[in-house]
């Protein structure tokens, strides 16, 4: 069977059944995914964008059969994720971020001969397979360490080595960046540009804009276990069209003014990011309005540190969708 | 063949994981000493010299089954835990091969138990090591690490199945000890056990280690005990494939 897609997912949706309590146990349903469909073409790097609990890590283990769907279907390379779980689970690979997942108290070269063996990578490949791949993730020469003595990042990219062992055509990326140090994680993208160029179909989730901007030929943002917008970064970035964002760094912005901010008028969109002992406010408004005035006379009182207005990044297009969910 | 080999190397390195967990250490360490001892001053009335040596069998036995019955009993609630389940499920393998280097690990490494037990013994209490067939008996051996690896794919595969399995594993340390003969000989037990005896390829293998150990057939006790080994493999297999199939649409193969 040969798809034109590497991925398929027609109204995929997930509902968790939980137990909470001991003594009195109350069960609890978690509508996670709430119908999803999407197509990601072969070779393609898609980008699966969107809060924390979205559903994107949802959405990708119904892709990998780590789950079945409550309901809908996918298939990868034409394979139904349900019915023909061993051919999918064949041409896929996860990679998944946090540390762990690994064997601890095995080194990270007897961690990957045991996955490339699991994965069916043939015998007489595993050696180089394994040199190359330690070499492509930068742990050549620390292969023979525990990964207990691991630090994260080494352990995350020890990860992406497991996950490309068997050369998986598609692959799943859930925050593959995470805890990897800012030139790692450069290399990081490289890799995965690469894999991509060679045609390797990519479904990555993150929650760096710039990263997902850099690398991604198409994104879904995801809210509430549904796709709110999908489109290039350029198309999902014009949905910011029109607008103008004033940033203003801020100590202790209170709540009061934050939803006077709100009600403003022009402005569409404010989010208040705690940077340390900082606070980032961002302001989005239509472009022919200038609010930096108003913002800063609601501001009064309060201690601010740097203002600039500028024009409206990916990231504003992201805030304003999910806003908008 | 290609599956032997995923076995073999599945299972080399899932003991070497096991091996270096410090807990395992200490519990290795101390154990056999216990269980010489205990195979020493339970049987040190009888004068036969045979008797101490059968007794160290058996006790050293008990440590492998310990070693099962505790490493296989948890054997994917621990992956679970290690957050690897779900990248060994991901798998395209048939779940019976991805787990049962898992439990067959815990056998290996119980026969550590079963060495120990025995080099303690001659150390310190002078039990002399002659076995009646000592190639039946490392034949014996082999059969019980085998048997007692598949044996443990069972207990993973309906362990799992069972809400706070962990808490049924110790009530079962003890009484299939004595109901596999590995420590008094299954005549003294009440006649009610001999059917369960029967069926546990425990006491085959027992039985087989003791006849290799004081003179006896030994190898229709290791055929027997292989081919009880086998139905529980097969039936783990087919609990493991629906537990797998189970936990996917419940969400249970990670922590969450
Ligand atoms: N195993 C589970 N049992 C019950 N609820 C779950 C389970 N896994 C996820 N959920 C719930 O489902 C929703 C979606 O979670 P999911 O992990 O898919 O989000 P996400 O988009 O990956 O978030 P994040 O960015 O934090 O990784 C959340 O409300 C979460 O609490
Ligand atoms: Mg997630």
């Amino acid at each position: 069977m040969d798809s034109e897609y590497a991925i398929e997912a027609e109204g995929l949706r997930r509902v968790y059944r939980t137990r909470t309590g001991w003594i009195r146990p109350r069960r609890e349903t978690v509508e996670a995914v709430r119908g999803v469909d999407l197509t990601v073409r072969r070779g393609e790097l898609f980008g699966l964008l969107g809060p924390n609990g979205a559903g994107k890590t949802t959405t990708i283990k119904m892709l990998n059969t780590l789950l079945i769907p409550t309901a809908g279907t996918a298939r990868i390379r034409g394979f139904d994720v349900v019915r023909e779980t061993r051919e999918v689970r064949r041409r896929i690979g996860y990679v998944f971020g946090g540390d762990r997942g690994l064997y601890d108290r095995l080194s990270a070269l007897d961690n990957l001969r045991y996955f490339a063996e699991l994965y069916a990578v043939p015998a007489r490949e595993q050696r180089h397979r394994i040199a190359e791949l330690l070499e492509l993730v930068g742990l050549t020469g620390r292969e023979r360490e525990r990964v207990e003595g691991y630090s994260r990042g080494m352990r995350q990219r020890l990860h992406i080595a497991r996950g490309l062992l068997h050369r998986p055509e598609v692959l799943f990326l859930d925050e593959p960046s995470i805890g990897v140090d800012p030139v790692a994680a450069r290399e990081l993208r490289r890799t995965v540009a690469d894999l991509a160029a060679n045609g390797t179909t990519v479904l990555l989730t993150t929650h760096y804009m710039a990263e997902a901007d850099e690398l991604c030929d198409r994104i879904a943002v995801i809210a509430d276990g549904r796709i709110q917008a999908l489109g290039t970064p350029a198309q999902l970035r014009r949905r910011a069209d029109g607008r103008r964002v004033v940033e203003v760094e801020a100590y202790g912005v209170p709540a009061t003014a934050l939803t006077a901010l709100r009600d403003l008028p022009g402005v569409r969109e404010t989010a208040l990011e705690e940077r340390g002992a900082l606070q980032l406010l961002t302001v989005q408004s239509d472009a022919g309005v200038d609010v930096q005035g108003d913002v800063l006379r609601e501001l009064a009182g309060v201690r601010l540190g740097r203002v600039n207005s500028r024009e409206p990044t990916l990231e504003d297009a992201y805030v304003a969708i999910v806003n908008a969910a | 063949m290609s599956a032997v080999r995923t076995l073999g190397i599945g299972t080399l390195m899932h003991a070497k994981h096991l091996s270096r967990s410090s807990f395992e250490i200490a519990l290795a360490l101390i154990i056999p000493l216990v269980q010489a001892t205990l195979a020493v001053y339970l049987f040190r009335a009888g004068d036969e010299p045979h008797r101490l040596l059968e007794a160290a069998v058996g006790a050293g036995l008990m440590g492998v089954w310990s070693s099962v019955l505790f490493g296989s009993g948890g054997a994917i609630q621990n992956q679970r835990w290690q957050g690897t389940l779900e990248m060994i499920m991901l798998a395209p393998r048939r779940p019976v091969l991805v787990v049962l280097p898992i439990t067959a690990a815990t056998a290996l490494t119980g026969t550590y138990a079963l060495l120990a037990t025995l080099l303690w013994g001659r150390l310190i209490y002078g039990i002399r090591l002659d076995f009646a067939h000592p190639l039946r008996f490392l034949a014996a051996a082999l059969a019980c690490v085998a048997g007692l690896g598949m044996f443990g794919l069972l207990l993973a595969s309906t362990f799992v199945l069972i809400r706070n399995a962990n808490a049924l594993a110790n009530p079962l340390d003890y009484p299939i000890w004595l109901l596999s003969g590995m420590l008094v000989p299954i005549s003294v037990l009440p006649s009610w056990t001999a059917p369960i005896a029967a069926v546990l390829p425990t006491t085959w293998g027992a039985r087989a280690l003791r006849e290799a150990t004081s003179g006896g057939p030994v190898w229709p006790s290791i055929g027997i005990c292989l081919a009880i080994s086998t139905a529980c493999l097969i039936l783990g297999a087919f609990l493991l494939t629906s537990f797998e199939r189970r936990a996917r649409a419940a969400g249970t193969l990670a922590l969450s």
